[in-house]
Formats: C-alpha cells, sequence, structure tokens
C-alpha cells in the first residue's frame, strides 16, 4: 500500500494576479502524485490560513510577484503559529530578491524559490521535508 | 504569384534536390532534432520555396501598405515617415517619484508616457483600504484621487505627449482624472492624445485585476466608447490586449485568436448599445507581445493585421478605412527574462524588438535587463530605450516597408497562422463568444496547458533556456537593484486623510450619490464619474458606489 498522499495548498496572497507559475507548480505537484488545492487570486493570509487548516495540508505554497512578500509572508506565518499549526511547511515563490530571502527563512518560510526553478527542485524538497 | 511552367519546374527541380543532395547530406551529417517546431507547436520544413506559396494571391492577400488587409502595415510608408513611438511603461512609490521617472524618460528621447499603477489602484481600492497592504507602490504608481494625479503629471504639457493608461477595471475614473488634469492645464478633451486599456476580459483570462462581473464591466467599456467618440476623438479608447494571455504562457497562435475574440466581443457590445460600428472601431487599438521566434513573431504580426481588416469588413460591414486598421503597441515577452545571467536579457530584448519593428508596431516597450528580479532600476531603463534607439537609428530595418514580405518562410508562417487563429475564433463563436469561453473556463484552460507544456519542455531539456537549462555559470548576487521606499504606504495614507479633512465632502457625497442613482439605470457614467474626480473623491469612494450597484466577479478556477 502507498502512504497517504502529500496535501499541499498552493496560494496567491495579495492583490498580484500573475498566476502562471502558481498553476504551473500546481499541476506539476499533482503530476508527481500529490493532492493539490489552489486558491485562486486575491486571497487574505487570513483565508489561506484557513483554508490550509480546513484542507488539512502538509505544505503551503505562496507565490507573489508584486513585490509584497515581505509584508504577507511572514503574516501568513503569525497567522499559522496562533492557530497551533506551524508544523505545516511553508514554501515561497515569485520575483523574490535574495536580499529578502534570509528575513523570509528566520519567520519560518523553508524554501523560497525563484525564477527559473526547476519544478523538480520543488517537488525533491516537499518530499524531504514531508516525512 | 508564379506562372505555371514555373512553379512545375521549381517542384521537379525540389523534389531532385530531396531525392539526390538531402538524402546523402543526411547520411552523414544527420539534423540537430527529427522535427523542428515553431513556438506554437507547427511543424517547420526545412526549405521554403515558392510552392509554398502557390495558392497565394498578391493582390488579395498582401496589397500594398496602407491598403486593405493592411498585411504589410498600416501606413504607406510605415518608418520612413516617422518611427514607432517609444514608450517606456513606468511608475512606482508616489506620485512624485514617477513624475521624476516621466521626466528623465523624456529628457532621453523617449516619445511618450506609459503609466505604471500600482495594484490597489488598478483594483479600485485607497491605499488605506485593508487589501492594500503591502501593495501600495510597488508595481506602479499610486493613485488615489485627483491630487495624485495632479502630481503625477506636474509640469508634463499633456496637449504635447500622449499618454497611455494600464488601467481597467476602474479605468473610467482614471481617464476622468486625466481630462479633469488637462482642464488644469488649459488643454481641452479633444485635444488629448493617449490609450486607456480599458480590456477587461483579459483580466479575467490572464492577468487579474478585475472588480466587477463581465456585464456591468462590458457596460462601463462601451461607456467610454461613446464618450470619447462625442469628446476626445484622438483618444485610443480601449487597448485589446494579447500581451498578458501570452505571458500567461499562451502561444503564438493563442495570443491572436483569444485576443481578436476579446474584440470581437467589444464591438459586439457596442453595437448592442446603439453605436455604429465605424464611429467607434478607428479608436480601437491592440496590445501585443514580442517573444523570441523572430521570424514566427513577425508573421504573427501580419497575420493578426490582415484577419482583424477581414472581421471588420466582413464580419462587422465596417467601411472607414481606419475602422480595418490595427494599429498595436507591442511590449517584449518579460516572461523570457532570467534571473540568472540578467545581463543576456539585454540580447533576448532585442531580438523581440526587432520582431515588433519588423512586424510593423506603431509603438513599442522594451523590458529592462533587471526585470526577473525586481523593478528596473535608471541605467537598466535606459538601456532598454537605447535598444529601440539603435534599431530605429542604426539596424536600417527601418528604411523599406515590411522588408520581410516575400520570405517563403514569413509567407507561408503568416498564412498558417491566420488558418489556426480563424480555427480558435470558430470554436469560441461555437461556445457563444469570448465571455462565454472564459466563463466556461475554455480559454484559461487552453493557455494553462500551453504554460505546463513550456515548463516542461524546459525541463526535458526540449527547449533551450540560455542561462538556465544549458550554459549555467556560478554568479553572485545581482547589484543595483531598485528599491520602493517602505515608507510609500504610510504617506500616501497620511495624505489621503489630510485630501479627506480639507475637501468639500458635502460636495463628495452628493457627486456619489448622483452616480450611484445613474449606475442603476442605463446611463453612461463617464460624466458623473467626471463629477466626482473634480470634487476630489476618491479612487476607492467611487468604485465602492459601483461595487455596491454591480457586485464583484469571482473567479473559478480548473487546474
Amino acid at each position: 500500500m502507498e502512504g497517504k498522499k502529500i496535501r499541499v495548498l498552493i496560494a496567491k496572497p495579495g492583490l498580484d494576479g500573475h498566476d502562471r507559475g502558481a498553476k504551473v507548480v500546481a499541476r506539476a505537484l499533482r503530476d508527481a502524485g500529490m493532492e493539490v488545492i489552489y486558491t485562486g487570486l486575491r486571497q487574505t493570509p487570513e483565508q489561506i490560513v484557513e483554508t490550509a487548516i480546513q484542507e488539512d495540508v502538509d505544505v503551503i505554497g505562496l507565490s507573489i510577484l508584486s513585490g509584497a512578500h515581505t509584508h504577507l509572508f511572514p503574516k501568513v506565518m503569525e497567522l499559522l503559529k496562533e492557530n497551533n499549526v506551524e508544523d505545516i511547511i511553508v514554501m515561497g515563490g515569485g520575483v523574490i530578491p535574495e536580499e529578502d530571502i534570509p528575513e523570509l527563512k528566520k519567520v519560518g518560510i523553508s524554501g523560497i524559490f525563484t525564477p527559473g526553478t526547476d519544478t523538480r527542485d520543488i517537488i525533491k524538497f516537499i518530499k524531504e521535508k514531508v516525512k | 504569384m508564379f506562372d505555371k511552367e514555373e512553379m512545375k519546374k521549381i517542384k521537379q527541380l525540389k523534389k531532385e534536390w530531396e531525392n539526390n543532395v538531402i538524402q546523402k547530406t543526411l547520411e552523414h551529417f544527420p539534423e540537430r532534432k527529427d522535427k523542428f517546431v515553431t513556438g506554437s507547436g507547427k511543424e517547420i520544413e526545412r526549405l521554403y520555396t515558392p510552392v509554398n506559396l502557390e495558392e497565394s494571391d498578391y493582390n488579395k492577400e498582401l496589397n500594398f501598405p496602407g491598403q486593405y488587409p493592411y498585411t504589410r502595415g498600416v501606413q504607406p510608408t510605415m518608418y520612413r515617415g516617422r518611427f514607432w513611438t517609444m514608450r517606456q511603461y513606468a511608475g512606482f512609490g508616489t506620485a512624485e517619484e514617477s513624475n521624476k521617472r516621466y521626466k528623465y524618460l523624456l529628457d532621453q528621447g523617449q516619445t511618450g508616457l506609459s503609466v505604471a499603477f500600482d495594484l490597489p489602484t488598478q483594483i479600485g481600492y485607497d491605499s488605506d483600504n485593508d487589501m492594500s497592504l503591502g501593495e501600495v507602490g510597488k508595481v506602479g504608481v499610486a493613485i488615489d484621487s485627483l491630487k495624485d494625479m495632479e502630481i503625477l503629471f506636474n509640469g508634463i504639457p499633456l496637449n504635447k505627449v500622449s499618454t497611455s493608461m494600464t488601467i481597467n477595471a476602474p479605468a473610467p475614473v482614471l481617464l476622468a482624472m486625466y481630462i479633469a488634469v488637462a482642464e488644469k492645464q488649459g488643454v481641452t478633451p479633444d485635444k488629448l492624445n493617449g490609450t486607456i486599456q480599458n480590456d477587461v476580459l483579459k483580466e479575467y483570462i490572464a492577468r487579474g485585476t478585475y472588480i466587477f462581473p463581465p456585464a456591468p464591466s462590458m457596460r462601463l467599456i462601451t461607456n467610454i466608447f461613446e464618450f470619447c467618440f462625442k469628446e476626445m476623438p484622438l483618444w485610443n479608447t480601449i487597448s485589446i490586449s494579447g500581451y498578458h494571455i501570452r505571458e500567461a504562457g499562451a502561444t503564438a497562435v493563442q495570443e491572436i485568436a483569444f485576443t481578436l475574440a476579446d474584440g470581437i466581443a467589444y464591438v459586439d457590445a457596442a453595437i448592442k448599445i446603439g453605436l455604429k460600428v465605424d464611429d467607434f472601431a478607428p479608436r480601437l487599438s491592440f496590445f501585443f507581445n514580442a517573444h523570441n521566434d523572430l521570424l514566427e513573431e513577425v508573421a504573427k504580426f501580419r497575420a493578426a493585421r490582415r484577419l482583424w481588416a477581414k472581421i471588420m469588413k466582413e464580419r462587422f460591414g465596417a467601411k472607414n478605412k481606419k475602422s480595418l486598421m490595427l494599429r498595436f503597441h507591442t511590449q517584449t515577452a518579460g516572461c523570457t527574462l532570467t534571473a540568472q545571467q540578467p545581463d543576456n536579457n539585454i540580447i533576448r530584448v532585442t531580438i523581440q524588438a526587432l520582431a515588433a519593428v519588423l512586424g510593423g508596431t506603431q509603438s513599442l516597450h522594451t523590458n529592462s535587463r533587471d526585470e526577473a528580479l525586481a523593478l528596473p532600476a535608471e541605467d537598466s531603463v535606459r538601456i532598454a530605450l537605447r535598444t529601440q534607439q539603435v534599431l530605429a537609428c542604426e539596424s536600417g530595418v527601418t528604411e523599406t516597408v515590411d522588408p520581410l514580405a516575400g520570405s517563403y518562410y514569413v509567407e507561408t508562417l503568416t498564412n498558417e497562422i491566420e488558418k489556426q487563429v480563424l480555427e480558435y475564433i470558430e470554436k469560441i463563436d461555437k461556445l457563444g463568444g469570448s465571455p462565454q469561453a472564459i466563463e466556461k473556463g475554455f480559454i484559461q484552460q487552453e493557455i494553462q496547458n500551453s504554460a505546463y507544456q513550456y515548463q516542461k519542455d524546459i525541463e526535458e531539456g526540449k527547449r533551450i533556456v540560455v542561462g538556465v537549462n544549458k550554459f549555467k555559470i556560478n554568479e553572485g548576487s545581482p547589484k543595483g537593484l531598485l528599491k520602493v521606499n517602505p515608507e510609500v504606504g504610510r504617506r500616501q495614507v497620511e495624505e489621503l486623510k489630510k485630501l479627506k479633512e480639507e475637501r468639500d465632502n458635502h460636495k463628495v457625497k452628493e457627486n456619489l450619490k448622483l452616480l450611484e442613482k445613474a449606475a442603476k439605470t442605463d446611463a453612461n457614467l463617464m460624466p458623473l464619474i467626471l463629477n466626482c474626480v473634480k470634487s476630489y473623491a476618491t479612487l476607492g469612494e467611487i468604485c465602492d458606489v459601483l461595487r455596491s450597484i454591480f457586485g464583484e466577479y469571482k473567479e473559478s478556477v480548473k487546474l
């Protein structure tokens, strides 16, 4: 018997409409055998955390290309902590300048994937983290 | 285009060449790939000859520049008369900062302005709205009221520049603000030159800054058509956009197909409210992407021009020559820019810009090398603008009209793209038109499939991206990136508070009430929005009124 499928929430926080990357990653993860839920655009951090809890996901993938990641990523992390679900693994993607990465890792985002990432690296990352 | 005897001979000689020369060559030097394909997945032949154009009719399909079906260009002399408008999309932070960037670009020889608004502005939220948190001034300039717009264009004479504004769902509000600023400069609306994007269908498809559901959105769009027909004869009332559709992953064929299908929907909507096609169609404009596949892109632009002319003439019975002409702005493909070895992007942009010029664009934005990393820094923007200037002044491709016409390959591709686009349009017609095809998710899914395929091709090494999946190096982190001042949000909120204390709030309330009343009827809302704007009602206040009557759109996504 196979183990339980890894459950992933791909989310678009904020007002950014660039969803090509989010959708491509969602499909790649699904093709790799994971259960993927995609939120659609314009989600508040509250909505994202609520969905993550409802759907009982192992991983949240946040995608932002508008530059609002410095506000919205930490906000999601804060809410996860408040709701006692810090065990959910959070990764982020989009146009994220390198100098912002240490700060995002500090608040608990465990993987940041910038333009040019191979989806197989994301799959590997998730499989290693979720055990 | 060739006589029968000649054609017979070419066919025979081609066969001999294939059987003798090619066979032998392949035995010793096999080709790099089993199959060569265009970006749209169409197989490319080894060699194109007159045989591929056997059925072509020069007078019917190509004709002369400035003549139906405009395959060879919308103007008779094209760039021999005047270069395209060099128009760099810019805006970030506050109105003051963006105003400074515009003046810099104009000083550097740019010939038109293109305003980028931040996301709250594009979605009709004021800077102090909860949804605006972290987004104020990030991807464009923050505009809350006429006051910001006055600062944005301070010292820029609006009767001398043409301005393009990338604004869609709240387009009537920003257009009203532009008119009001011009009025303060003593410039009447009939003298204003420029473009408002005003294309909400592609927001549902690909770009994401929608507010209202399709029906009221179509109403606001056609309100602008009608208003401008009467008041702003030089203004482009819409920029029907394939750019974002392509960025979302569409192929060249899909880009043109979905854009023209949207165009058909807008023309239908305008006719439905009683406008005459030749009254509004001359002010429709288009916006396309220039991707890497140089020759396919050139063919794409030519095919789009020809097909739109046919659609306007045959489907809508347009008579005015200007209604038949597809005039377009081009932007190089942001999605091809790499974060790795970013200077290589200068070369990609050059190829893409060349495609736009060879394709006969009316205006052009060239992306900056650092845009996969951040908003572009000033020196990167300058190189991007210089790229256009080198093409215009040094490359020589501007010296004759439509120089690639007659290339067996380019003409064949032009024909094929037209055919494939037409097949898509027929499919969309069967679904009930573009709004219905969007609602059913058909268009979005076609694009998603292409995007996924593109990514898979890169990961499987079928598609090479230099510096990403081949020719990689270890590099340090990039330097000199632009950082938007994080204080922007706070400053904008403070200014908004001040504005609400200083303005005549009674007047604002009254104007918003009038707008609310009119929104419930089928009146043209432009004059009412103009009054709201002039009394310094904020963008958010105006959009909230419209939200309360029209409701909000909610997307449903199928992966």
